[in-house]
């Protein structure tokens, strides 16, 4: 799982900067009557800062930069890991989305996926969080017992687990039957397993359900006492304090939860027996991808679809922070 | 209020709090039940598992913890278990010390670019995986490293996990800088200041890291299923994968005592750790 804290990190990027500004300023302030001594210091300390950064400065060039560049090209190219990269100049991106009807199948389950498994995911965790936050006793518990799911979820152990349950003859066929849908299992009918993939994810609601909770939990009480003694009800209170307050949680978790929808793998793998069966109704495109990529070696076409999901999920992000300015209420820049 | 009821009656029963709370149990119910079925179905003798309904065995089948332990395709499960512990620990070991220090820099030093590079690693941290994989593998593949441990230890040594970095920074920023200039006074360097005073106070950020690198990789599946192949190799999760074709329920007991042995440290770590786990995941979306 890898955790995108979006809106805390656009904060922190720019408060980040004003520190940097800040400490330039000081420095230029402090330069003409300086001992020399203490200039050649900072030199030290810049080195030193480079020394820390090392690691980092090498993996983000070798293992990031230099790898989406590499990967940008290999798209423009048919390479099959043994022969060298022949240029075809955009014919990968044609056949993407001209001949390829896989394709085409993967891009829909996907956003079918993203679309039902994480508005749930999220519906639930705040209403759960909502329902901890008025409890007295209890809710530590609660709220640890309700977040283990996420750390198990990604594990093969329980994707295997939701594949027999899922199955013909496994508890949620039996518990159909009990109450005569007699339908048999979903890991084998088309549109059905997809639903059993994406109530593997709302069984994770854990994660975004304790940054609800801790959201919640920073809101003044005196907001709700306040509206109290104008004479707001409960869903009044939910709707004109809670929502707007808790609406930069929200909208953190609902980047966080998208981008890491749209590459969902194990469950997927684990469900459809690799393959992305029945009928590829659950071949996602990360396991469409892995299938052109690592069983089929066409890296050039892999890399291509990589390229698509990284402009796809930027797209997609850029489009959130968009809509963000007129339902996201930040508190501090209203008041202060 | 029960407070302002006279002494002797009994207290009027809070049907919403009642409410709640037996809501709260039936979530609970619902999303322990996997687990419950996961262990229940690992003693399940293997006639039993289609035949019968309920959720408790006849009998305790230890035999399929045995049939486990044997492993798949001559690796033992006591392999496969080390295996999955080596790449665990040795990105544990990556992941605390590269993140450490770069987390050190942006929170505490000077130096030119800052603003701009941390603002790329956060951006890092939303990149998909995808978009840098297949150029990743072709250099390991040219370094002689696929079918090896190094393509999932060696990117942490290198602080590839930019959610680290910035879950330790954000943990440093809240240190007082007053300690700082306290080493700095005593004449401690960048160096000393990291080692002696810093560090020691980050540790529970670098606990949480630790733990959640822990958990994460033991879960990776994607990782491990492109680079290793040969069965010498396989970790658990790729152990676990050779049945997910295997449609027979016969095989159901054996696999699912594997899938139990490969939860455990993970439940182990979660017993041991909930509140650290727990707080720094609530942590992630605020702080700043």
């Amino acid at each position: 799982m890898a955790n995108a804290p979006a809106s805390t990190a656009r904060a922190t990027a720019t408060t980040g900067a004003g520190e940097a500004r800040k400490a330039a300023a000081g420095d230029a302030a402090a330069r003409p009557g300086e001992p020399r001594r203490d200039r050649r210091s900072k030199r030290e300390r810049q080195g030193a800062a480079w020394v820390f950064l090392s690691p980092w400065v090498l993996g983000a060039s070798v293992l990031t930069l230099l790898p989406m560049a590499v990967s940008l090209y290999l798209s423009f190219t048919d390479y099959n890991l043994f022969d060298p990269p022949s240029w075809i100049g955009l014919r990968n991106y044609v056949q993407m989305f001209t001949e390829d009807p896989r394709l085409l199948r993967s891009v829909g389950n996907t956003l079918l996926y993203v679309l039902f498994a994480v508005p749930l995911q999220l519906a639930l965790a705040l209403t759960v969080a909502v329902a901890l936050k008025s409890m007295r006793r209890g809710r530590n518990f609660y709220r640890s017992a309700f977040y283990a799911p996420s750390l198990l979820g990604a594990s093969m152990s329980i994707a295997l687990v939701w594949r027999a349950i899922f199955n013909d003859g496994g508890t949620v066929d039996n518990l159909l039957a009990g109450v005569g849908l007699d339908m048999g299992g979903w890991v084998n009918k088309p549109g059905w397993a997809l639903l059993s993939v994406a109530l593997l994810t709302v069984w994770q609601f854990g994660a975004p359900m304790v940054i609800f909770l801790a959201g919640l939990q920073q809101i003044p009480q005196d907001l709700y006492e306040a509206a109290a003694v104008d004479g707001a009800g409960r869903w009044r209170q939910f709707a004109s304090i809670t929502l707007p307050m808790l609406s930069p949680v929200l909208f953190f978790n609902l980047v966080l939860q998208t981008i890491q929808a749209f590459q969902v793998f194990t469950p997927a793998y684990a469900v459809s027996g690799g393959r992305g069966g029945p009928a590829d109704s659950t071949l996602f495109y990360t396991l469409y991808l892995y299938d052109r990529g690592f069983t089929a070696s066409h890296m050039g076409y892999a890399s291509a679809m990589a390229w698509v999901l990284l402009v796809a999920i930027g797209i997609v992000t850029a489009v959130l922070f968009r809509t963000s300015r007129s339902w996201v209420f930040y508190a501090n820049e209203e008041v202060r | 209020m029960s407070a302002t009821t006279a002494a002797g009656r009994r207290r009027p029963v809070n049907w919403p709090r009642v409410a709640l709370h037996a809501g709260a149990l039936a979530v609970l119910v619902v999303l322990l039940y996997p687990l419950a079925w996961l262990v229940a179905t690992s003693f399940k003798p293997a006639d039993e598992v289609l035949a019968s309904l309920a959720l408790l065995p006849s009998r305790l089948a230890t035999e399929n913890y045995g049939t486990a332990a044997e492993g798949i395709e001559g690796v033992t499960l006591l392999q496969l278990f080390g295996n999955s512990l080596t790449i665990s620990l040795g990105a544990v070991l990556g992941n605390v010390l590269s993140c450490s220090l770069a987390a050190y820099a942006f929170a505490r030093l000077r130096f030119t670019m800052r603003g701009p590079l941390f603002a790329f690693m956060i951006a890092t941290i939303m990149l998909p995986h995808h978009a840098v994989l297949i150029p990743q593998y072709i250099v390991f593949n040219q370094l002689g490293m696929v079918n090896t441990f190094w393509p999932m230890v060696l990117p942490k040594f290198l602080a590839t996990d930019a959610f680290f970095v910035f879950l330790i920074v954000q943990f440093m920023r809240g240190l007082p800088r007053e300690l700082d200039e306290a080493a700095k006074i005593d004449g401690c360097g960048p160096f000393g200041t990291f080692v002696r005073v810093v560090l020691p106070l980050t540790r529970p950020a670098l606990i949480t890291t630790a733990i959640f690198t822990f958990i994460w990789t033991w879960n990776d599946f994607f990782t491990q299923l492109i680079y290793l192949f040969e069965p010498d190799k396989y970790t658990l999760t790729l152990a676990l994968r050779t049945f997910v074709d295997t449609s027979s329920q016969s095989a159901y007991g054996p696999m699912f005592a594997m899938s139990v042995f490969a939860l455990l440290p993970i439940v182990l770590f979660f017993l041991a750790f909930q509140r650290l786990l727990v707080e720094g995941m609530a942590n992630s979306g605020l702080k700043g």
